[in-house]
């Protein structure tokens, strides 16, 4: 056997520019297989999914819409340290940092909190970094299959704090739940 | 007695009329469900169950939609042109068998528009002329590539018209008739046209494809590869003329295809069945037989055209001189010889 006939997948094939016969110029044989072919796949399964009413399954590495957490009671975590902004590759995160004053040590758990927390939704690509960088565990890409809205003002998509910060309702219900 | 004729007559040619139309406007669904079917998807499946509302839906978008106007030398032609392709499409329907007879309150009806004795030559004089229809569409568009496209329809259909006329003599031949009711009762039980006539069956099959311009041969309106037909300067429910012309022509091809060759209304055991069921019963039984045969040939067209890429335009004209022609012509002595031999 030489080197030029040796197929490892089994595939390898001479081309070959015969003349057809009268009975492959005919094309019959060709159409009818043709067509019993797609007549097999009218009896196929479907492959649409009826969107509205079922949804396909999420991978569970899904990575959803961000959250800025509260902690056990309900205050803010984050302490805007930057890391996050840092740590994203798209550079769609910015942010303010003001001190905390005494009278809304209820609202937030650390000294100094994000005053402007945003998010650029057309920027963001939901590679989870952000997630990772936060040492006070206070972004996180949810599991939730909350798609960010289509629209046509670019201004909408920069999601600031009441789009990201966890609705304190939330925060409640969870921490009786875990009681 | 004048008058009962009168209102029977005019009863078959409205429902007539109204069957061809609905046929044409539920091709248009069959059409988007096969499609679906054959690439694995569903297809409208959101107005009304399963999508029966479909073509409404269509029908409404289509008359909601902007009408745009090009430019044209000719404003009366531009919004005749979709017209004649419509008439000419329906006006065939006339002649087309759909039953035997049927007796109603004592009188013998028969279930056809008009009887006459030239049916076939008809049909071919009424087919010819919605030539004019696209060419007319695309010269008053007032656009070169409308234009070269109406020309290119026009070329094709004029010559695989010659070809299908060719594979009918062989028939007209053996019935030394031209009428469509006297072909149709010509083939009683089982003795169908297309057992005798296998290849001017097959002829003509490939002709009612080109005429009605449907894939493989619908170069008329090759998007992809032409910036698209005759109908290009055409919107709203203008657009949607002429593509139910298509569709109810495609249904009339369907309908003399199952009248000349697959028997029209006859089925086996159909003498049986008029014996011990009556008359009446075994010819509406035939009338859903014509039915059941004209859907699989509507089906057989949509099945072809989601399988067999378009032809290139001189493969297509290869075809139907170099091929269809000599073949019916061969048919024609074939058909010649065999009945100067038989009789």
């Amino acid at each position: 056997m030489s080197i030029q006939n040796i197929s490892l997948s089994g595939r390898k094939k001479q081309v070959s520019n015969k003349e057809m016969t009268l009975g492959e110029r005919l094309y019959i044989g060709a159409i009818a297989g043709g067509m019993a072919t797609t007549f097999k796949h009218l009896f196929k399964k479907k492959v649409t999914i009826s969107y509205p009413e079922e949804t396909r399954p999420f991978s569970p590495v899904y990575r959803g819409q961000h959250m800025l957490m509260r902690d056990e009671e309900g205050r803010e975590r984050c302490t805007a340290c930057g890391l996050c902004a840092l740590s994203c590759p798209a550079e769609a995160i910015t942010m303010k940092a003001a001190e905390r004053k005494p009278e809304e040590k209820h609202l937030y758990r650390e000294e100094k909190y994000a005053e402007i927390y945003e998010i650029n939704m057309l920027r963001c690509i939901y590679c989870g970094l952000c997630e990772e960088a936060c040492p006070k565990q206070a972004i996180y890409l949810t599991t939730s299959k909350k798609i960010v809205k289509a629209d046509t003002n670019r201004e909408h998509f920069i999601f600031g704090k009441e789009q990201l910060v966890m609705p304190l309702e939330q925060a409640i219900r969870n921490t009786t739940k875990s009681e | 007695m004048e008058e009962a004729i009168i209102i029977e007559k005019s009863v078959i040619i409205v429902a007539v009329f109204a069957i061809t139309m609905l046929f044409a406007m539920y091709c248009t669904l069959a059409e988007r469900k096969i499609a679906a079917w054959i690439q694995d998807r569903r297809g409208p499946n959101r107005a009304g169950p399963g999508g029966v509302l479909q073509p409404l839906a269509d029908g409404l978008k289509l008359f909601a939609k902007e009408e745009f106007m090009p430019n044209t030398p000719n404003t009366f032609l531009f919004v005749f042109g979709p017209f004649i392709s419509m008439t000419m499409a329906l006006m065939t329907s006339a002649v087309i068998p759909w039953g035997d007879t049927l007796e109603i309150a004592g009188r013998k009806v028969i279930l056809q528009a008009a009887d006459i004795n030239v049916a076939m030559l008809y049909v071919f004089a009424v087919l010819s002329v919605s030539v004019y229809g696209i060419m007319i569409g695309g010269w008053a568009s007032n656009n070169k590539y409308s234009l070269i496209s109406a020309m290119r329809v026009a070329s094709q259909m004029i010559s695989y018209e010659i070809a299908m006329g060719l594979s009918i003599v062989a028939i007209l031949m053996m019935y030394s008739s031209m009428s469509l009711r006297e072909i149709a009762a010509g083939q009683h039980e089982m003795h169908w046209n297309i057992f005798y006539q296998p290849l001017g069956f097959f002829i003509f099959l490939i002709c009612s494809f080109a005429e009605t311009n449907r894939t493989p041969f619908d170069l008329a309106e090759c998007e992809q590869e032409l910036i698209g037909g005759y109908h290009t300067e055409y919107s709203s429910m203008r657009m949607g003329f002429f593509l139910f012309a298509e569709y109810a022509a495609m249904f009339i091809s369907s309908t003399l295809l199952a009248v000349l060759y697959l028997g029209a209304y006859n089925y086996p055991g159909m003498t049986w069945a008029a014996e011990n069921w009556g008359e009446n019963t075994a010819n509406l039984i035939g009338i859903a037989v014509l039915f059941a045969k004209i859907c699989f040939f509507i089906f057989l067209y949509m099945w072809v055209r989601w399988t067999i890429p378009r032809f290139r335009y001189d493969q297509l004209m290869n075809l139907g001189w170099k091929t269809l022609i000599p073949l019916a012509i061969i048919n024609i002595v074939i058909t010649a010889v065999v009945l100067l031999l038989t009789r």
